[in-house]
């Protein structure tokens, strides 16, 4: 079956809320222990009942196959025909796996693995068949389906003696059928393609036009389709319709009653496949619409790119305000009172309306913290692990592309936590502790940041071994002595992974750098606390969103720079003799009881400051990586909110700046980008220091 | 089609193999560049400089909301640089993806040119590195260097500069 372009678009949809039902499948499965609640077993099931009826719906025969085997397997369940077995969730789990995968390679129109579906099929089929109570046609049931609707008309037409050479159908549609969002003429041009069709409408409901509510449907039909088409095809057609519809299919001509037998054991799910139906249970009449349990909670499907030109528009917006505000200034200031309350209301307002565009951006962190309990399930599962998963915070919103960018890292941690930091059941229960490990997921707001922390109640870090590690390797001088907090961050050095062994799950020493990198790369920070015995604590530090960022401007002779306020510890005054000069021209201040790398901005971007005399300026203590530094400013001016814009649309990246803005007065100012420059600082430190040492 | 490298330009009328072009003045010759890559002339203003950037990259300014880097073309292509006087203005134009603004010393004219009277670039082409030159032209008698503002894009400027192209 091909589909048109209208038909790709809602095919697209179709992906996307499949997807969607299946994590709500999964999330179910793994909630779902053998007390077998049938609430909870109901919304696996109407999530797999979903996906079935739309691939039907889109031609997609084989996932549809598929998904009435596992249908049948969780309709049994919920009747209570069937036992909750931890085996039969394995395999609906996997099952989902597979439908995720089946569905991927449709929408990609590639081949579908073929092997995996049937192992996994025959696997369903030996848990359907292993039931003393109903085995017979609870065997025959899904093979059956899925010969019947991948090989399609066919095969069943050969099976039956004849099939009919026609249908007549009768379809009256309840008033709402236009709310519930079925189009019947798109049904009627799917009937179209099966067969000779001719529709008679039936208009003895219709109001006066008085009372005609145009969103209601008063018509019914009654088609005639000839050509020899399966019942199913005809099932399939109006599968999503809601049961409350009347709809009768009478078969025209030959075998009527062989056909509806043989039909019957096929479509276990009763109300929305069966022949004849009136308004069978409420909750029946759900589970034949999957739009509806689609559309959760109000929410809308924006296309990022629209949404970025919002805020790229409210950016311009909060531009002129400042730049107004700046003229505002040079203004006789008696006459303009009327001005300034105006432009501060615009300031007001602008700010509001940026931040609410921003928030359309913020999702729940819930998105990257879903995934966690299948992940630990498999995990702890393969490591032979007893580990309780527990989400906190799971609401706190952060900023799409942040949380797009945060997934990979937390898994990394997730799976390192899992195999190294928690212990097995027997080595937790010689320490005392309870057999099972808690794996903790947590999310909050701290300031303009969100705090993410994953904690474990495992061995913790061997601090030891760590060190020792460390100086094999090289990463710390032998003699140096490390505080407990430094060697737990040792961790995060390239190249450094205490796993003695090798696993699948982690341990290629390219991991927490990785993580480290990946996190610095969002503006974020990380950390490790860990207490030998009680576990670890590691601790994400991320910026709400990457287009905003609250901006300290710095001067340096005529240039104007930005330094992100989260960076800046504090800034002093330098006083002369706390500043030393070491061989190389590297010059440190000594602040309390560190020594500061001083970075001279005016040397690093080569421009000419008020005074290259240090004491003149003042010193903006910044912090990054966990590594200080602090930087020579001519002056500090405003702090400001600003709008980040890339340099790489139309130029390369330029290493110490991050990217630029554009102030109030139109001009562009250029971000520092503190982490590089620290790292340059202490580059050129470590050669002046050994020279300073020798 | 008329083989006469004369007839091009005094015939203004376009006809449809005839490319436009507007031409600017550096060094006392007058060059080319493609019409339709031009975005927009605006005078010489401030800019912010980028540090870690050759020197013939000025800066950037703000082209309502987006960054667009300056190149002088006097010292791209290795010419006197002057200080910037009245007639100084940025053609700015859209190369590889990408918005630049040149700083030349004066906008000219706009030409018709038919591609079948331009000429390859001589190897030796006086004092402008002839990666530059897509084509020599004659117009009203004067001689037309056509640019191809691609071949600005380098990898002093680009992460991914246009296929065959390094920093001079």
């Amino acid at each position: 079956m091909t589909l048109d372009l209208e038909m790709a678009e809602i095919a697209k949809v179709f992906f996307q809320e499949s997807r969607e039902g299946l994590d709500a499948m999964e999330s179910g499965l793994l909630s779902l222990d053998s007390s077998a609640d049938v609430e909870n077993i109901n919304t696996i099931f109407r999530a797999a009942h979903s996906i079935k009826g739309g691939s039907a719906t889109f031609g997609f025969a084989e996932v549809a196959a598929f998904t009435h085997g596992v249908e049948t397997l969780l309709d049994e369940m919920r009747n209570g025909v069937r036992p909750v077995t931890a085996g039969a969730i394995q395999t609906l789990l996997q099952s989902c796996d597979c439908l995720r995968e089946m569905l991927a390679a449709t929408e990609a129109e590639q081949p579908l693995d073929q092997g995996r579906i049937a192992s996994l099929n025959s696997e369903i089929n030996q848990i359907l068949g292993e039931s003393p109570v109903e085995a017979a046609p609870a065997v025959a049931a899904p093979a059956s389906a899925s010969a019947a609707s991948s090989a399609a008309q066919g095969t069943r037409v050969n099976q039956g003696p004849a099939g009919p050479c026609g249908w007549r159908i009768i379809f009256e549609p309840v008033a709402d059928l236009l709310r519930l969002r079925n189009e019947p003429t798109r049904m009627f041009a799917e009937l179209a393609r099966l067969g000779q069709m001719t529709v008679r409408a039936d208009i003895s409901r219709l109001p006066p036009l008085d009372a005609m509510d145009p969103e209601s449907c008063y018509v019914g039909w009654d088609i005639e389709l000839t050509g020899e088409i399966p019942r199913q095809a005809l099932a399939d057609v109006f599968d999503w319709v809601d049961a409350r519809c009347r709809l009768e299919l009478i078969p025209l001509g030959a075998a009527p009653v062989e056909t509806v037998e043989s039909a019957e054991p096929l479509v276990p799910a009763p109300p929305s496949d069966a022949a004849t139906v009136h308004a069978a249970a409420p909750g029946a009449a759900a589970n034949a619409h999957p739009q509806k349990s689609g559309a959760d909670a109000g929410s809308i499907r924006v296309a990022t790119e629209k949404l970025d030109n919002i805020i790229n528009l409210v950016g311009e917006l909060l531009i002129t305000q400042s730049m107004l505000c700046g003229f505002a200034e040079g203004i006789d200031p008696s006459e303009l009172d009327l001005l300034r309350q105006g432009l501060s209301q615009l300031a007001r307002n602008t700010r509001e309306l940026q931040e609410s565009v921003m928030r359309i951006r913020m999702l729940p962190i819930s998105f990257a913290f879903n995934r966690f309990p299948r992940l630990v399930h498999d995990l702890s599962r393969k490591l032979g692990k007893k580990v309780e998963i527990k989400l906190t915070g799971e609401g706190t919103e952060l900023d799409k592309t942040v949380l797009e960018k945060i997934t990979d890292p937390l898994v990394h941690l997730v799976r390192n936590a899992l195999d190294h930091g928690l212990e097995t059941s027997e080595q937790r229960l010689a320490a005392g502790k309870r057999e099972a490990g808690t794996l903790e997921l947590g999310a909050f707001h701290e300031g303009g940041n969100i705090i993410i922390e994953v904690r474990d109640d495992g061995a913790g870090l061997n601090k030891a071994k760590i060190l020792r590690k460390a100086r094999e390797r090289g990463l710390v001088p032998p003699d140096q002595e490390l505080t407990d907090e430094q060697i737990d961050n040792l961790i995060f050095m390239p190249g450094f992974s205490t796993a003695e062994q090798i696993s699948d799950v982690s341990g290629r020493g390219v991991g927490m750098d990785v993580v480290r990198r990946n996190i610095n790369d969002l503006g974020g920070h990380v950390q490790i606390f860990s207490k030998e015995g009680q576990g670890s604590t590691i601790r994400i530090r991320l910026p709400l969103t990457l287009a905003i960022l609250d901006g300290q401007l710095v001067r340096v002779g005529k240039e104007v720079y930005i330094i992100s306020l989260l960076a800046i510890v504090e800034t002093i005054q330098i006083s002369r003799e706390r500043l030393n000069t070491l061989p190389g021209q590297a010059e440190v201040f000594r602040l309390r009881d560190d020594f500061l790398p001083v970075v001279k901005l005016c040397d690093q971007f080569c421009i000419e400051p008020d005074s290259r005399n240090a004491a003149d300026g003042l010193l903006v203590v910044v912090e990054a990586d966990g590594r200080r530094a602090g930087v020579l400013v001519d002056d500090l001016l405003a702090q400001q909110q600003v709008v980040i814009k890339s340099l790489e649309s139309n130029f390369k990246p330029v290493s110490g700046i991050a990217g630029a803005t554009i102030l109030g007065d139109g001009t562009v100012a250029l971000i520092i980008d503190v982490p590089d420059l620290i790292r340059s600082a202490a580059e050129r430190r470590e050669g002046a220091m050994t020279a300073h040492a020798a | 089609m008329s083989t006469a490298k004369a007839a091009a330009g005094a015939n203004k009328s376009a006809t449809d193999a005839s490319e436009q072009y507007l031409t600017f003045m550096l060094a006392g010759e007058e060059y080319g560049v493609d019409i339709l890559r031009v975005q927009e002339i605006k005078g010489w203003d401030k800019v912010t400089r980028l540090p870690h950037t050759p020197d013939y990259v000025l800066g950037v300014i703000n082209l309502r909301g987006a960054l667009v880097p300056i190149l002088d073309l006097r010292r791209r292509f290795g010419l006197e640089a002057i200080t910037f006087g009245p007639t100084t203005v940025v053609i700015v134009v859209r190369a590889v993806e990408r918005t630049v603004g040149m700083v030349v010393d004066a906008v000219s004219e706009v030409y018709n040119v038919d591609p079948a009277a331009t000429q390859p670039p001589p190897d030796v082409c006086g004092s402008v590195d002839t990666v530059f030159v897509k084509a020599l032209a004659t117009v009203d008698d004067k001689m037309l260097i056509l640019l191809d503002v691609d071949r600005l894009i380098d990898n002093s400027i680009s992460d991914q500069p246009s296929p065959g192209v390094v920093a001079a």
